[in-house]
Formats: C-alpha cells, sequence, structure tokens
C-alpha cells in the first residue's frame, strides 16, 4: 500500500467526491476511525498476489446478450410514480447552471 | 405444536387450516410483538390479507396448488415488491415504492405464500449486530433475550422467525455473512446460495459481486425449502447462474459419505462458549457416519476481513451514488446546484455508518489509490478463492463456528470501534468472498444463547450443505 497521509484535506476531498457534506463532528470521529482502519487494511500487502488476476467475481461468468427484440419497459408514467420532482412528464432537476 | 412448513401446506390442501385466519392471526402477533421486538420495518396488512382471499379462493377452485401454500413470508426490506414500500433499511428510501417484485417475490407468490411485511435491517446491510439501522429506524431485539443483538444485517428476519410459532419462513439477503449471523445469534436455520444461484434481480444491492438473497426457517427442511423455490436461472439478472439446480429436498438426515473439514483457525479465534456446542455438534456429524479431518484456511483466516472490506466498500460507495433525492426516494426542496442538493440529500439521508463506508469505498477508488486498495484486494480475493478450492478436493463440507462469539448485549456493541465491528465476521466473509453456499444451523447453547455452526460447501454443491445440517440438526433433537 502507498503510504497515504490521511489527513483532514484527503478526508475532505473524498467527502466532496462522495457527494458527502461532513459536520465538524464527523470529521472529528471519522479521521482516526479511516486512520485505524485503512492501516489494519494494509496487512494486505503481506500477501504476494504475483501475478493473480483480480477476481470481480466469485465465480467465472460469460457475457450475457439478451435477443436483439424490442421487450416492455417502463411507462413514463412509472418512471415518474415516485418522484415528487417533475413537470410536464419529465423529471425536475437542481439547476445545472 | 410447531408444524413444518410441507405440513402445514399440506393441512392447508386438506381444507383443515383456513389461509385466511391463519393470516389474520400472525398479522395479530406481529401487530402486539413489534413494538417490543422491531422485527418488521412494514406490516403489510391489507396486502397480506387480500392475497390470503386470492390463494383462499383459488384453493377451493382447485387453481392454487403450490409449495408454499398460505405460508406467510416476511421478507427483508431490501428486496422490491411492487406497490409495497422498500427502504433497504434507510431514510434515503423512504416513500420508495418499486414498480416490479424482485424474481424472489415473483416466485414465492407463484407458490402460493402471503407476503406479510418488510423485516428490519442494517442500513443497506451495512452491520453484524443490526444497530446500524437507519435514521429514524428502531433496532431489533432477540426473542430469547431483549437486552441482546438479533444480529445483522438480516436482523429482523431471524428475530421473527425465532419468535413465532405460526407457520413462516424468511427472505433474507447475504453480503458478507448477513443471514448465517443473525441465524446463528437466534438460533434458526439460515442459508445463503452459491452467488448466482438465485436472481438478485430486484435486490437493493449493497455489493454487486457479493450480495445473495437467501432464505431463513425454523428448520433445516423448511430453510432449504424456500431456497429450492427461489433458485434458478432469470434472464433479468445478468450474473444468475444457468445450470439447472439440484433437489436438495430429498435428503436424509445422515453424514454417511461426507468428508468433514474442520477449520483450525476459525476454531482458535472463537470463544470458549461458541466453540464447545460446535465441537459436540460435529461429533455429532462423526457418529453419523461423516468423515471428519482438521483442515487449514490460513489465507482466508488473516486476510479475508480487509479484502473483504475494501472490495465490499469499494463497490457499496458506487452502488449508493444512485440515491441523491431525485428520481425516488427521500426529497428535499429544489435548491442549490446538482452538487449542493445531491450533497444535502445524502447527509441526511445516510447514517453515520453509511457515510463512513461510502468515504472509504470512494478513497479505495479513487485514482492514485485504486490499484493500492481496490485491485489488489480484488487479486487477494483470487487467492482466498483457489484456498477455499484447494480444501475442496479433498472434502465436501467446511465447519467451524458461525460466529466468534454468542450474541452480545447492546451494551457491549457500543464500546466496539468500527473496525472491532467488522473483526466479527471473522468466520463468515470468507465464504461470502468465494461466492460459496453454507449455512448456519444451531449447535447448541451457552446458557440460554444459540451457538450456529457454519456448513459450508463448494459452488453448487447445495445439497451437501442440506445433508450436514439435517444431521447436526437430527442430532441436536
Amino acid at each position: 500500500m502507498p503510504k497515504v497521509k490521511i489527513d483532514k484535506k484527503l478526508l475532505l476531498r473524498v467527502a466532496e467526491n462522495a457527494r458527502l457534506n461532513l459536520s465538524d463532528a464527523e470529521i472529528k470521529e471519522f479521521l482516526p476511525q479511516m486512520k485505524e482502519i485503512l492501516e489494519a487494511f494494509n496487512k494486505l500487502d503481506n500477501i504476494d498476489v504475483g501475478s493473480e488476476k483480480p477476481s470481480f467475481q466469485p465465480i467465472p461468468l460469460k457475457n450475457v446478450f439478451r435477443e436483439d427484440k424490442v421487450e416492455k419497459c417502463l411507462s413514463q408514467k412509472e418512471a415518474l410514480s415516485n418522484t415528487k420532482h417533475k413537470k410536464e412528464g419529465y423529471f425536475l432537476g437542481p439547476k445545472a447552471v | 405444536m410447531v408444524l413444518t412448513i410441507k405440513e402445514f401446506v399440506k393441512e392447508v390442501k386438506m381444507g383443515n387450516i383456513s389461509v385466511l385466519e391463519h393470516t389474520e392471526q400472525i398479522l395479530e402477533e406481529i401487530n402486539s410483538r413489534n413494538p417490543e421486538y422491531n422485527h418488521f420495518n412494514l406490516i403489510a396488512k391489507e396486502y397480506a390479507l387480500q392475497q390470503a382471499k386470492e390463494v383462499e379462493a383459488g384453493i377451493k377452485t382447485g387453481r392454487h396448488t403450490g409449495k408454499l401454500l398460505g405460508v406467510p413470508i416476511s421478507v427483508k426490506d431490501c428486496i422490491c415488491i411492487k406497490g409495497m414500500e422498500s427502504r433497504g433499511g434507510s431514510k434515503i428510501l423512504t416513500d420508495y415504492k418499486p414498480t416490479f417484485d424482485a424474481t424472489v417475490i415473483s416466485k414465492v407468490k407463484a407458490e402460493g405464500a402471503i407476503i406479510i411485511g418488510k423485516t428490519s435491517q442494517d442500513e443497506f446491510g451495512f452491520g453484524t449486530f443490526c444497530t446500524n439501522t437507519g435514521i429514524d429506524f428502531p433496532i431489533p431485539k432477540n426473542p430469547l433475550d431483549v437486552k441482546r443483538s438479533c444480529g445483522g444485517s438480516s436482523g429482523g428476519s431471524a428475530g421473527f422467525t425465532a419468535l413465532t410459532n405460526f407457520a413462516h419462513l424468511s427472505l433474507s439477503e447475504s453480503t458478507g455473512g448477513s443471514i448465517a449471523c443473525p441465524a446463528s445469534f437466534c438460533g434458526v436455520v439460515g442459508f445463503t446460495p452459491t452467488y448466482g444461484r438465485v436472481s438478485r434481480y430486484g435486490l437493493i444491492d449493497y455489493a454487486n459481486s457479493l450480495d445473495k438473497i437467501g432464505s431463513m426457517g425454523k428448520s433445516v427442511e423448511d430453510s432449504a425449502l424456500l431456497l429450492k423455490v427461489i433458485s434458478g436461472h432469470d434472464k433479468n439478472d445478468s450474473t444468475s447462474l444457468p445450470e439447472p439446480v439440484s433437489d436438495w429436498g430429498k435428503q436424509e438426515a445422515v453424514a454417511k459419505d461426507l468428508k468433514v473439514g474442520v477449520v483450525k483457525e476459525l476454531f482458535e479465534k472463537s470463544d470458549d462458549k461458541v466453540r464447545k456446542p460446535c465441537e459436540k455438534a460435529i461429533k455429532q456429524l462423526e457418529k453419523s457416519g461423516a468423515e471428519v479431518k482438521e483442515v487449514s484456511l490460513p489465507l482466508n483466516s488473516e486476510y479475508g476481513i480487509a479484502a473483504y472490506y475494501l472490495i465490499s466498500m469499494s463497490e457499496a460507495s458506487t452502488n449508493l451514488a444512485k440515491f441523491c433525492g431525485m428520481r425516488y426516494g427521500m426529497h428535499l426542496s429544489l435548491q442549490g446546484s446538482f452538487n449542493e442538493y445531491f450533497s444535502k440529500v445524502r447527509s441526511e439521508g445516510f447514517s453515520k455508518e453509511a457515510k463512513r463506508r461510502v468515504l472509504l469505498g470512494t478513497f479505495a477508488r479513487m485514482s492514485g489509490f485504486r490499484d493500492a486498495y481496490y485491485l489488489k484486494a480484488m487479486k487477494v480475493r483470487t487467492k482466498l478463492i483457489q484456498e477455499f478450492k484447494k480444501v475442496f478436493e479433498d472434502i465436501d463440507v467446511l465447519a467451524h463456528p458461525t460466529m466468534p462469539v454468542v450474541a452480545p448485549k447492546f451494551s457491549e456493541i457500543e464500546k466496539l470501534s468500527p473496525l472491532q465491528h467488522y473483526a466479527m465476521d471473522l468466520c463468515t466473509v470468507p465464504a461470502n468472498l468465494a461466492g460459496v453456499p453454507h449455512v448456519s444451523v444451531n449447535a447448541g447453547f451457552d446458557k440460554k444463547m444459540p451457538v450456529g455452526l457454519m456448513l459450508t460447501a463448494d459452488h453448487l454443491q447445495e445439497e451437501k450443505i442440506v445433508k450436514a445440517a439435517l444431521a447436526v440438526e437430527g442430532a441436536s433433537k
């Protein structure tokens, strides 16, 4: 594992990427925990993986294609049934610019 | 007397049990006991009674002949049911009503089962003790001692399965041990299938390469029956396995011809209180005809936790990226820019543990760290799977304590740091990382608290763990 300095600056950068606003109390709590957890996980350095390939799945899977046929999908009404933010049949989002 | 599910269905078919009356009675029990135990996030009274009426009418006309005719089924909150609020135990999915049934729901309904409600869980499955429930979700209590944990993350499923004496089964889900752990703590039987054996279509995911839907019941026969019903290929899940499902419902309760490997390291790292009942259960397996020998899983025992948490947190952080308060779930008033709005919703909707895992998972996948953390963990996983495969060349079933402790008190859990909390998954994460099928069956008790024995077989060898679990259960009766 690379020698990484887990400090407030890095934690805030990670939180920004994760779209999370952290309170001062959360920063105070998470920072030492993150250091402790990542330090413990560094033990993976002790295992030689050589040229092993990563196992993205536990069982080898073949690519699966479905038949190239048009299938029934959600209606516009169904797709919008769970949102409070909609207008004229579209999702309404926060302003982009 | 508690009827087995097969006996119950037989009585229903003969007209000796009214599905509607039975459904009313179990709903009444849930209604009166849930304020104390918190096993349900949602009680589906109207939904269940409507189904019961339809099933009862179907029986009279001969239309319904299913394997789960009239059987009440509770469903972990993370499994989608059409029109029923499905929150995965999280505030951020408040009001989310799926527009479709998960495949497992369609399957149990086709067999005549009655869905009675959504069970409580750690938020998105992020916990070992079901104490990491989402904001405003109460913590379920162990029916054998209300000061203790049900186990997690399928805590409500296990708690209610142990509590009720009505015929009942529960659909649960495991990512790193979330079926086996609560089954062990509550003294019920929890099956986790081979990864891909049961469709994940309609599951609110935690970590895609690890999630498995499984079953819980009071007995091996009951739980295995539900697992059989939900197993099989599903074109809606591209990770679903095409291999046919073997018939594991016809196993005898003897362990003859089974080679059982006792995992040395996982016994050594477990508390005396759980070691003793497990050793006794393994002796019973030997008496029942199994050939028992000690085996070793040194890499899994040493590196399983670190590899599991890095992988599961990385996958969780991407899965949870879609929850942003726009298309479904919790909404706030649309103020600020995209990033400001999404960040506000996520910061108010996720509990502390969800934030912690999203942060660690995001870090492990970030540019500059990805190869060293996420990819390294995935390569270690390859080595851990190879270690299992090597042991299975000579062994049919692995045996070890499901959890290193009996269900702890809430006052003890409060003192654990997050890292100590994660370390409790020592015995369950290896099988979950490798995607191999396993079961937790009661091996005995420490005072009044149950102790689970975990039995694990190679990929798609579910019938072997059913056979071994039946032998353990038969000996304890």
